[in-house]
């Protein structure tokens, strides 16, 4: 799969997924990230580059930060960016989604931004555009969330620079996680030292080995020696599907408090890509402690997304100058 | 016609613009860009000609890359540097700096961008080498020298051990 999120020169054309990529270029793309920093600190927090470029944010599902990070992006590049809830428009009339997309291809658009709570919806959109359009997947179902995962690859440099030294642990569901699962794929391709889950058996998936990560169910020992601690976000209906006792009970085991998070390094950051819930997965006191860096990742959420769609944008050009 | 190639003929000319820029903006207390890369060399060039207290600020730099007009024809632009500018330029006299003036293009990106960081007094533009080649009502206030060349020949600064020029006949070497 996601054999054609690159160009025949290897660059991005769509950004469906970490899975396969080298690692220059998650190295590029948090590159370009840091340079695009810059700009949000200017009186005029905006570009030219993307001028006359149309994007469509196609949201399947709900999502607060994820939408408003992108749709920043997008304006800080010059585009025209269009945000499309589409559970309350078009398809709820029985329209199907192809016959929205090609509607909206119509309309000349270059870029779609999707979230669908479908695993390979972006893929099968990025298959069925027109060539000139780039798609960007913003989380499919429990398949993938690049750009969030390469956010938290540049959070994680701006604090610690060197991958291979590092010990990463991510705590809670994995099974369910989009997030976790492309975090993985980047650390791994990153290089770095020591990967580690930890959550109860009922919530990482059955070959958690096979992902070449080390498998904890106990989180003091998993927390040991950490240098990055990821909390993910326990979601509501895992409860209701029987997966756990309570939420109480969920918080006494595997919820980030300031006596767990002892055992990490002393410098230890903690991360979680939101919403937060408090004292189910992560202490108010941890969540707005010292090494929480929770805000800096929305924050570097606008610089990634500006990243990845220059990028995707830009090699289109290129490869529609090479076919003319 | 001979072109100032030697590392002595790029300084005679780097001496004379700095003559011309003490007397133009002398009394303004002037704030340095270059444009990266060629322009920013010559900019540290001629702060250095000039002296810690001509400018009021250390050197700023712009990396147009993002202001360019050719990104839906050839895409993103290899990684440079992010711009730089460490002074506010509202209301500031600004000395913006380039190796060579050609189509125009480089110094309307340049322009454009500068205004984003805010509304500066005003805008002189210096150069190393001015060439024909117009392709924008854009002209240089301070001038190393002016060349003529044909059109398939190009004029390339180089900073190993020093500011050099070379002339370039494209096709017959590797073209960058």
């Amino acid at each position: 799969m996601s054999s054609n999120q690159l160009t025949d020169s290897g660059q991005l054309r769509h950004f469906l997924t970490i899975e396969g990529l080298k690692q220059p270029l998650l190295t590029e793309i948090m590159d370009r990230a840091e340079q695009f920093s810059s700009i949000s600190n200017r009186q005029v927090k905006k570009v030219p580059l993307l001028r006359g470029k149309t994007i469509f944010n196609l949201f399947f599902e709900n999502s607060t930060r994820t939408r408003t990070t992108f749709e920043l992006a997008a304006k800080r590049l010059s585009a025209d960016v269009i945000n499309l809830n589409i559970n309350t428009s078009a398809t709820s009339k029985g329209e199907s989604l192809l016959d929205t997309l090609h509607n909206l291809e119509a309309m000349h658009s270059d870029m779609f931004v999707v979230r669908h709570s479908q695993s390979g919806a972006a893929e099968f959109i990025a298959q069925h555009v027109a060539p000139h359009v780039s798609v960007i997947n913003a989380g499919d179902g429990c398949h993938a969330h690049p750009t969030q995962a390469m956010l938290d690859m540049f959070t994680i440099r701006r604090h610690k620079q060197h991958f291979p030294d590092l010990r990463v642990a991510i705590v809670g569901d994995i099974l369910h996680s989009r997030v976790a699962r492309s975090q993985i794929q980047a650390l791994a391709i990153l290089g770095v030292g020591e990967i580690r889950v930890i959550g109860p058996k009922t919530l990482l998936p059955a070959d958690s080995q096979t992902l070449g990560v080390h498998v904890y169910h106990d989180m003091a020992a998993g927390l040991e020696g950490v240098d990055v601690v990821i909390m993910l976000r326990l979601q509501h209906e895992r409860m209701q599907g029987a997966l756990l006792p309570s939420a109480r009970e969920y918080f006494d085991c595997f919820g980030l408090t300031d006596e767990k998070l002892k055992l990490a390094k002393p410098d230890a950051i903690v991360m979680h890509p939101g919403p937060i819930n408090r004292g189910v997965e992560i202490a108010s006191s941890v969540a707005d402690g010292p090494q929480s860096v929770i805000l800096e990742q929305v924050t570097h959420g606008i610089a990634i997304r500006m990243a990845v769609m220059s990028m995707t944008l830009g090699a289109q050009s290129e490869q529609q100058e090479v076919h003319a | 016609m001979t072109i100032p190639s030697t590392q002595a003929d790029v300084q005679a000319l780097l001496t004379n613009m700095a003559v011309e820029i003490r007397q133009k903006l002398g009394d303004r207390q002037p704030l340095l860009v270059g444009i990266h890369t060629g322009g920013a060399w010559v900019a540290q060039q001629l702060a250095t000609i000039l002296g810690t207290d001509f400018f009021d600020a250390s050197l700023g730099t712009l990396n147009i890359a993002y202001y360019r007009d050719d990104f839906t024809r050839i895409g993103m632009h290899p990684q440079v540097s992010p711009s730089d500018l460490p002074f506010a330029v509202d209301d500031r006299h600004l000395l913006l700096v380039d190796d060579v003036l050609q189509s125009g293009r480089t110094i309307r990106a340049a322009l454009n961008e500068i205004f984003d960081y805010g509304r500066p007094a005003s805008v002189t533009l210096a150069v190393l080498v001015e060439r024909n080649g117009r392709e924008l009502p854009i002209q240089a206030d301070i001038i190393g020298q002016s060349i003529d060349l044909n059109k398939d020949q190009h004029i390339k600064l180089s900073n190993d051990d020093g500011l050099k020029l070379e002339l370039k006949t494209i096709g017959a070497t590797n073209e960058q």
